[in-house]
């Protein structure tokens, strides 16, 4: 029952780490980007270049992964994004599953489609056993890693200069842009940050989630529903969304294995009709 | 108070009037039957497809309504029917096909009023969670669908007891496309009706669409579950003609190439869906021969690129053309004939 429980905490803390980039540019410009996973995997991948193939150790390795995926979501933010955030949600919804598709296949093409693995070092295997619970070493350092990043992102977005302009540009665009702050390099750095974070994400969670081309598909669902279900407009709604989904779908996998992912989807239903705005929204400011 | 609406009636009159080039459309869809006798399968996917994104442009061309979950009805109608053939409970496949359009028809009706609510994103999320859970429900319920094994063991018995599924596709094919004619026809009467111009407006501006005393929840619940029942025509219409039916019909997949399909043709005019569903089947089979294993690659690079170029430029490129075709098909007929489509 507790393993069950931190298992949850574990899962939900990196569905967080990897959602949390995609609830602010929602937030922010609400763009509706679906292609987010794909710079999770981008992450994931360039981890499994660097430490498998290179040998660079997995605590430098982590690190670069975050600024490969930041790079590349700044690249293409400055690129491609930037041209679709004033079309219809349609427009962008074809763009992003443009993107997926594409990276997806690219993927495929390059490293192949069979499942990758990251080699651990082995400090992080195996488990302690406290109280009789078996917490694993790696479950335990996606814990601390996690709550550390929530920390600091919550400080940086409510203790900044940076934090106060970002979250200005999400209250009101027009009056913040009036105000003299240029919200698309806001949106800039928040993008190549939350792509930052989504590529540590992958890095870090190659091992529990399984890293293969398909990535970005399959955790689709997931990104999407932290954001709706726990709101755009803060740190915190994601957050307690992201902890709530790891737990029901560790919970559901380990209960109910026969019924599978059909918790979390009927879960997010639910949660959706009851509040259409998200659970932990503030009301609705548009 | 009369005078508008016999304006009304008769700009709809007028608009639904049949133009030659429409005319010639469907005569040459039916001579395809002769001309190209041994590309059956390939065309019988394309009229399926083409059913398929007739459903998405009622909803999404008319109604304004993102889905990505149109799949779903898709793939509980080909269940469906599949099912029914497999124990033998409705073994004509004419009534076993409308009774599976019934069934995606309820499920529609059933979950529009999850669509009602919140904004495009909320409304993206619910039709795909939709999708996500049924694929998922019809994985864990193998012992009746067969999980990821597929539906197997399905016979179609003969339509009317006469015609009997080739293996060749052309009984197939002549049945899709008669469907799909009917089908057409329908969603024509609809497009063009009093209930379909007010579909319009609340595409424009629900607010003063409901403000003029259109009722807006209502109109998109029945328009829904019609789209909903269109899909499901084409989900029954790929189990009876292929025999089978497995998982795959409820992947996210065939939801975002389905809007692909509908963006290459263009929304809103009923016939984006059955040119964008034969460009898109040449395009993946063209291809699919060149990069058998990465042709989605190129999928996603053609959406990246349609919407980078702007959606509407590539609508009016295909506007201007059906209009030259249309200029043609008039000093063709000599009689004037107004421009095809809008």
């Amino acid at each position: 029952m507790l393993t069950i429980l931190f298992d949850g905490i574990a899962y939900g803390m990196l569905l967080f780490v990897l959602a949390c980039g995609l609830s602010v540019t929602l937030g922010l410009m609400n763009f509706i980007n679906l292609a987010h996973g794909a710079f999770a995997m981008a992450g994931g991948y360039c981890t499994v270049i660097l430490v498998n193939r290179l040998g660079v150790p997995f605590a430098l390795g982590l690190p670069l992964a975050f600024l490969a995926t930041a790079a590349l979501g700044a690249l293409l933010e400055r690129t491609l994004y930037a041209h679709v955030y004033a079309c219809s949600h349609l427009d962008q919804v074809l763009f992003t599953i443009g993107l997926v598709f594409m990276s997806v296949a690219a993927v495929d093409y390059v490293m192949g489609s069979s499942q990758q693995f990251v080699l651990i070092p082995e400090v992080l295997q195996g488990q302690f056993i406290v109280f009789g619970v078996g917490m694993s070493k790696y479950r335990l350092l996606i814990i601390a890693i996690c709550s550390l990043l929530t920390i600091v992102l919550q400080l940086l977005i409510a203790k900044t200069r940076f934090g106060s302009r970002l979250r200005a540009a999400v209250d009101d665009r027009r009056v913040a842009r009036g105000l003299g702050i240029n919200v698309g390099a806001v949106f800039t750095i928040t993008f190549a940050f939350g792509s930052g974070l989504a590529g540590l994400g992958g890095a870090l969670g190659a091992e529990i989630l399984g890293l293969d081309p398909t990535f970005p598909l399959k955790y689709m669902i997931y990104f999407l529903i932290v954001v709706t279900v726990g709101g755009t407009t803060s740190i915190t709604g994601p957050f307690l969304a992201s902890i709530l989904l790891g737990i029901a779908d560790v919970a559901g996998k380990y209960y109910v294995p026969k019924l599978g992912a059909f918790v979390i989807y009927t879960i997010m239903i639910v949660a959706l009709i009851w509040r259409p705005q998200g659970l932990f929204a503030r009301s609705a400011a548009r | 108070m009369a005078d508008i609406a016999t304006d009304v009636s008769t700009y709809l009159v007028r608009r639904a009037r049949w133009s030659p080039l429409e005319i010639a459309f469907w005569v040459f869809a039916f001579a395809t039957i002769w001309l190209f006798p041994g590309k059956y399968l390939i065309m019988k996917d394309t009229a399926i497809l083409a059913l398929f994104a007739l459903s998405l442009d009622l909803i999404l061309g008319y109604a304004g309504i993102i889905s990505l979950g149109q799949a779903a009805f898709f793939g509980v109608a080909g269940y469906f029917s599949g099912l029914v053939a497999k124990y033998g409970i409705v073994n004509e496949p004419v009534v076993a096909l409308v009774l599976s359009g019934v069934v995606a028809a309820a499920l529609g009706f059933v979950t529009s009023f999850l669509v009602l609510r919140g904004s495009d994103l909320t409304r993206l999320m619910v039709t795909l969670g939709v999708a996500l859970m049924l694929g998922e429900l019809a994985n864990r319920f193998s012992g009746i669908t067969g999980g990821a094994d597929g539906l197997q063991g399905v016979d179609i018995a003969p339509i009317f007891g006469l015609f009997r599924f080739d293996m060749y596709g052309h009984t197939g094919y002549i049945y899709c496309l008669v469907v799909l004619f009917i089908c057409f026809l329908l969603a024509r009467r609809i497009v063009y009706s009093p209930f379909g111009l007010s579909l319009r407006s609340l595409k424009g501006n629900p607010l003063r669409a409901s403000a003029i005393g259109i009722p807006v929840d209502r109109r998109l619940v029945a328009i829904y579950t019609v789209s909903a029942g269109f899909a499901g025509l084409a989900g029954g219409l790929l189990t009876q003609t292929s025999a089978f039916c497995s998982l795959d019909v409820f992947s996210f997949d065939r939801s975002a190439d389905l809007l692909l399909v509908l963006i290459i043709g263009g929304t809103g005019y009923l016939y984006g869906g059955l040119i964008g569903a034969v460009i898109y089947k040449f395009l993946q089979d063209w291809i699919a021969t060149l990069t058998p294993q990465y042709w989605q690659f190129w999928i996603g690079f053609v959406l990246v690129v349609i919407v980078l170029v702007g959606r509407e430029r590539v609508e009016e490129l295909t506007r201007a053309g059906r209009a030259a075709i249309a200029r043609f098909g008039a000093r063709l007929f000599t009689r004037p004939a107004p421009a095809g489509g809008r």
